[in-house]
Order: C-alpha cells, then sequence, then structure tokens
C-alpha cells in the first residue's frame, strides 16, 4: 500500500530499491540476521544503487530527494528485504548525517558525507551514554579544548552501528551544565583513546550491530567540530522530528509485512477442519490490525508532509511514533499469535519481528518521553 | 547507433485475479500496470548496445523508446528514461483500438521518420502473447529479422550477430543494419550483450539496472512527443475482432497426498491418469 504523498517519482523509486532488496538482501535475510551481522560489502553496493543517497542533496551526491522518499525506500527495503536489521543497520547514517550537512562546513561535508553515500564509510551517531538517554541534556562525555585538539573522556552505548563505523558523529560537553553545554565532534575510527568496549546483544534488529563506546583522553582536532562550541544540542534536537518519522514508518512497514504473513498463513493452515481464517474470532483480529495499519500509516502520511512543508511538527511526530509503535507491537503480537507455536520459532519470519517490534517504543525517543512532548507542545 | 525500442505496458500479472469482465468485456480499471518484462529486456539490451559499459553516463548512441496508449503510458516511458533512454514517444491512442497488425504498420511508419538503426523489441508482450509485432514490422520494412534472440554481438555499427536458442543448440544470425531484433530473458544475462564499445572484460549485473532517485528526477527533463496515432496510419481497422471475454472456470483446490502409493492410487483410479 502506498502513501498518499506518493507520486510517479516514488513508483519508480520503489521499483529500484525492491529491485536492490529482491536481489541484493531477501536471499541472505534469514542467515544474515541469525549471524547477527550483514556483509560490509552490501555498503558499497547500496551506494552505488543510489540507495544510501535517496533523500540528501545531489551536491554531496544524493538522489536529491526529501523525507518523502525517504520513506518510500524504507518501505521496499523492509518489505521485500524482510531483514529490519539489515534496513537499520545500513541506514545508520539517517541519524549521524544530518548535524554534518546542517552545520558542517564545505570541507567537513565532502571528507564525512560523500563518502557515506557511496558506502565507503560507516557512520554512526553516538548520544545515549551508560548513565541515561532520555535526559539528552544531562550527557556527561566531556571535551576539553588542548590547543589543536579536544580531549574527550566518557561512555556511549546502544550506538547503532558503532562497532563498524568508520567515524562517530558524537555529543559531547564542552561547556557547563545543561543544554549549553553540548557540542558535536566527529571522532574517527583509529583515534588514540577511542575503543569499542563491547558489542551488545539485543532482544532484535539482530542483524545491525550495536555498541558500547568509550573515549579515553581520546584527542580529537578541532577540525572535527560541527557547527559552534557549546551549539550542538540544538542540532541533535532538530533532527529528532525526521528521525521520528522514519521509525513510525518503519513500524509501518513491519506491521504491514507481519499482517501480509498473518493473512496468508491464516488462509492455509487449517484446525478442526477447516482453515483458520473461517473463525470470526481471528478475521476480526485481522481486521483490528488492517485498521490499526492503515491509522498508523495515515498519520506517517500527514507528518511526513507537513515535515516537507516546513512546519513545526514536533508534537505530531511524537504522536505519530507512539501511534505507530503501538500499532506495530500490537500487530506483530497478532501474527505471532495466528502463526500458533510456529509463531514462536525462531525459523518463523513474524517471530524475528515481534523482537524487532519491541526496539520501536524505546529507540529514538521512549513513549514515555514522547507523551513528556505532547504534553509540552498541548500546553500542560 | 540508434536503436527504437517499442514498449507496452501490461497489467501486473500479480493482479491476475483482479481482472473483471462486465458485459463481455474486459475492465481494466482499478488494474495497476507495468511495462512488458520482454520490452524492458530490449531497453537494457538497447542501452548496453548504446554506451560503454564501464561508464554507463556517456552515451555511445541513441535509445529512442516508443509506447502507444493514452497520456497515462508515459508513465512506462519514463521508467525507460529514469534507466537510461535517450528520448520517447506517445502514439496517442487507445488500447483496445490495437492489435498487431495497427501497431506494426504504425511503427513501420514511425520508422521511416525516425531513421532508427535497429528496432530492438520484446519477442511478446505477456497479457495477450500474441509474438507478432516484430515479424510484421520487419515485413512491413523489408528489413532482416532475428526473433527471441538470447546474445547480440556488435562488432561494428554496420551488422549485428544475434544468437537464438533452438532445441539441441545456438543458431547463430548475421545482421546487416538496418534490422528489427526480439528479444528472449536471457539477452539480459552478464555477458549476452557485447559491443566495440565496452571492454570484453566488463561483466555486466544480471537481469535490468534500476535507475537511482537522480536518474529518476532528471528524467522529467528528457523530450517526450506525443505523435497521433492517425498521423502515421490512414486506416486504423484492426484485423483481429474481439467478440468477448470471459473468466476461465475457477480451479477446485488440489489436495495432499501422504504417500506415494497413494499417489499413484489416485493418478490411476480417480485421475485414470495411469
Ligand atoms: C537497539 C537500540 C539502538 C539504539 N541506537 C542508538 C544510537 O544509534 N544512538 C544513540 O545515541 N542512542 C541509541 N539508542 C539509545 C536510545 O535512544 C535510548 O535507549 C533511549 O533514548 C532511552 O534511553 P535509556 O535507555 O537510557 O533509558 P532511560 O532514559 O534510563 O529511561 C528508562 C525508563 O524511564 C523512562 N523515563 C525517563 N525519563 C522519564 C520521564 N521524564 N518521565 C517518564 N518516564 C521517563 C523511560 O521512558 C524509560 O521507560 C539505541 C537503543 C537501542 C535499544
Amino acid at each position: 500500500m502506498r502513501y498518499l504523498f506518493e507520486t510517479e517519482e516514488h513508483a519508480l523509486l520503489r521499483k529500484s530499491i525492491r529491485g536492490f532488496a529482491d536481489v541484493h538482501i531477501a536471499p541472505f535475510s534469514a542467515e544474515w540476521e541469525e549471524a547477527e551481522e550483514f556483509p560490509k560489502e552490501l555498503y558499497a553496493k547500496a551506494g552505488a544503487a543510489g540507495v544510501l543517497g535517496v533523500s540528501y542533496p545531489e551536491q554531496f551526491g544524493g538522489g536529491g530527494g526529501d523525507i518523502t522518499h525517504a520513506i518510500a525506500a524504507g518501505d521496499e527495503m523492509i518489505m521485500r528485504g524482510r531483514s529490519v536489521g539489515v534496513t537499520v543497520g545500513i541506514g545508520s547514517h539517517g541519524i549521524a548525517l544530518p548535524p554534518i550537512i546542517r552545520l558542517g562546513t564545505d570541507a567537513q561535508r565532502d571528507r564525512f558525507v560523500r563518502p557515506v553515500l557511496k558506502g565507503e564509510k560507516v557512520s554512526a551517531l553516538a548520544i545515549t551514554e551508560p548513565s541515561g538517554g532520555s535526559d539528552v541534556a544531562r550527557l556527561k562525555t566531556r571535551a576539553r579544548r588542548d590547543g589543536d585538539h579536544f580531549v574527550v573522556t566518557g561512555s556511549k552505548t546502544f550506538i547503532t552501528s558503532g562497532v563498524r563505523a568508520d567515524f562517530v558523529t558524537t555529543a559531547v560537553r564542552t561547556g557547563g551544565d545543561g543544554h549549553g553545554g553540548v557540542s558535536i565532534l566527529v571522532i574517527e575510527k583509529g583515534t588514540p583513546g577511542f575503543t569499542v568496549s563491547r558489542s551488545l546483544k539485543k532482544t532484535g534488529w539482530w542483524a545491525s550491530d550495536t555498541a558500547e563506546l568509550s573515549f579515553d583522553e581520546c584527542r580529537v582536532p578541532v577540525g572535527n567540530l560541527i557547527g559552534e562550541e557549546n551549539q550542538g544540542f540544538y542540532a541533535v534536537m532538530v533532527n529528532f522530528v525526521a528521525e521520528r518519522v522514519m521509525l513510525a514508518s518503519q513500524c509501518v512497514a513491519i506491521s504491514q509485512l507481519a499482517y501480509d504473513e498473518a493473512v496468508a498463513y491464516a488462509k492455509q493452515r487449517e484446525a478442526f477442519g477447516k482453515p483458520i481464517m473461517g473463525y470470526q474470532v481471528l478475521r476480526h483480529k485481522l481486521a483490528d490490525m488492517a485498521s490499526r495499519i492503515a491509522a498508523a500509516r495515515a498519520l506517517v502520511s500527514e507528518l511526513a508532509t507537513r515535515h516537507v512543508r516546513g512546519d513545526e511538527a514536533s508534537g505530531l511526530a511524537a504522536m505519530t511514533k507512539n501511534v505507530a509503535t503501538d500499532c506495530c507491537s500490537f500487530v506483530c503480537d497478532g501474527a505471532v499469535q495466528i502463526f500458533g507455536g510456529y509463531g514462536y520459532m525462531r525459523e518463523t519470519l513474524v517471530e524475528r519481528l515481534y523482537r524487532d517490534a519491541r526496539l520501536y517504543p524505546i529507540g529514538g525517543g521512549t513513549r514515555e518521553i514522547m507523551n513528556e512532548i505532547i504534553c509540552k507542545t498541548e500546553g500542560y | 547507433m540508434k536503436i527504437l525500442v517499442p514498449l507496452k505496458r501490461v497489467s501486473d500479472p500479480d493482479n491476475a485475479n483482479k481482472v473483471k469482465v462486465t458485459g463481455g468485456k474486459l475492465d481494466a480499471s482499478g488494474l495497476e500496470w507495468k511495462p512488458n518484462p520482454f520490452d524492458e529486456y530490449a531497453v537494457e539490451a538497447a542501452l548496453r548496445l548504446t554506451e560503454n559499459g564501464t561508464n554507463t553516463k556517456a552515451r555511445v548512441g541513441e535509445v529512442v523508446v516508443v509506447t502507444f496508449g493514452p497520456k497515462e503510458a508515459e508513465t512506462t516511458l519514463r521508467a525507460a528514461l529514469a534507466t537510461g533512454a535517450d528520448k520517447a514517444i506517445r502514439i496517442d491512442a487507445l488500447d483496445d483500438a490495437l492489435d498487431g497488425d495497427v501497431v506494426a504498420r504504425a511503427l513501420k511508419a514511425l520508422v521511416d521518420k525516425e531513421k532508427p538503426d535497429l528496432v530492438l523489441l520484446g519477442k511478446q508482450a505477456v497479457d495477450g502473447d500474441s509474438n507478432q509485432v516484430g515479424q510484421l514490422l520487419a515485413e512491413y520494412l523489408g528489413w532482416p529479422q532475428a526473433t527471441f534472440a538470447a546474445s547480440i554481438k556488435s562488432n561494428a555499427d554496420k551488422a549485428l550477430i544475434v544468437s537464438r536458442e533452438v532445441d539441441g543448440g545456438a543458431l547463430n544470425l548475421k545482421l546487416t543494419l538496418p534490422a528489427v531484433v526480439s528479444v528472449d530473458l536471457r539477452i539480459v544475462a552478464p555477458k549476452s550483450v557485447t559491443s566495440i564499445h565496452t571492454p570484453a572484460t566488463h561483466t555486466y549485473p544480471d537481469g535490468v539496472r534500476f535507475a537511482a532517485l537522480m536518474a529518476i528526477m532528471a528524467a522529467k527533463k528528457k523530450p517526450m512527443t506525443e505523435v497521433k496515432l492517425a498521423d502515421l496510419v490512414t486506416d486504423a481497422a484492426t484485423k483481429i475482432k474481439y467478440t468477448g471475454f470471459e473468466l476461465p472456470p475457477s480451479r477446485k483446490a488440489g489436495i495432499k497426498v501422504k504417500t506415494v502409493a497413494e499417489l499413484v492410487e489416485k493418478l490411476k483410479n480417480e485421475a485414470k491418469a495411469l
């Protein structure tokens, strides 16, 4: 099902992404998810096919599209590639690059944005710390100025693609307490003092790596400061709307995939001498699932359209994320139930989607934090 | 080399169960359209013949795509432009006022105007499966033809060696241009199309190419012209008359057998096939 905002351009883009996912992801998705890794060569293949740069400006080697194109492309990646882990892993630049594009110098964009869109370099965004993720303004990783360098000490955790990243767009504290003391540094792999302390085992998103990073007197050249010192908090915050649209649209795609699987299964699985689709309770369950998906899709559509138009939409983004994550949890749970025992088995796609779904009310701002934002924008 | 590639949009075969027949007529409303796969293979082959495979952005020839249909059929043309075709022509016509013969006669008139060195087209469209246009067109033009090409070699721009798969091997034909060639699915294998412009060491990815978003956007600026069917053929009467359509009877669900013995028993006694 297409989003209401889609044009012929989106249809052609979908076809291209589908072609890529059918050949380069789908045949290996189950294997890569179990291996908790996808081959690094996939970045170069995706870069060459224009998959990574869809919504980035042409001047940096992107496709010149906007977030609506990114949503359509992501939809095909999940629906046809059938690996949420690969989609989010290969897509970590979606949060790592925007601060550089928005606030970086031309030289920084050439150094960091171009090679990522070509698939030559892997990027990650590091905000969350072991001591807390929701309260971004209280982050502790310290960066002290020493001549031509910032000396960074601290740690980051739950960092998507952090294990393989060639550079990490990192939020650090250069100034005093609170949001006024936060800056953004690009910290490159191989910088002395920067190590991947752990590769984390997760509930879902298996094919995507998630890292704990540590910085011990890590000397980062001042040339890697993105934007002005102590102005980094805004850059992090301003991208949250785009990140939440993307996460919500992933929820729609995952839900649709789980729903389609459940419908197909219900038609062919028999119990008590007839297909289980013959039982009204199951048909109604599927009808509820379909309705939730339609609602989430409509909200994503509205949010994306407003975002492209330039409306301030932080409240709507928070609402959309919650509606879409709730939809995804509900639909994946329902799909597992319809599959019965097979739904609990690792060989079944809906089992994996059910685990993948659990991330969404946590990552990119928790369900509770979304409600806090809604309270604020609603004015109570 | 200048290559003309006729394209047809067909209803998506995945939607087969949505086809409706109302009052003996085929009802196309609500169907999704996609390019006929064999025509997409023809576009891919044409692009390979008119480029250096190691640098596909620098074109060394021209590919003109043409389709018959209403305004909406331009989508099919724009998809081809996005993957690399250079210009597009839509011959304004209604889908159900066409048959292979009118299409071939109109294409002949278009070829006389456009003067391509080669007409490359799919061996058949997967909706009607008529498999006629290429052969009729070659006859009307009086050009040499090769059908069901599995590979094409273009060593000089004046001739082609076309290989067709036949029972027990391959039949190689040498054609002097201009000519008409219809392609089969193997034409999009990595080494099926070779030309003087691409190093022999180059290997194409299997299948047709896909357009990146930038190319999709850029395709909107490529030339697209409209020609009226009446400007190409004075007599637009079709040779084929459709007298009616009906859906095939729905099939009964199959059964699963537990053992080979049961299968043999059923084949013998129920299907009476043994
Ligand atoms: C798979 C995965 C990938 C991730 N990828 C990245 C990444 O690439 N980069 C990155 O920087 N981070 C990433 N994260 C981190 C993610 O953004 C954080 O987990 C999230 O922001 C929550 O932070 P926390 O885990 O520290 O929870 P906490 O902030 O400790 O919250 C714990 C609980 O308390 C609740 N809570 C907190 N404050 C309030 C409040 N004011 N009112 C009510 N309830 C509250 C929360 O909602 C939550 O339920 C990832 C996480 C996961 C699981």
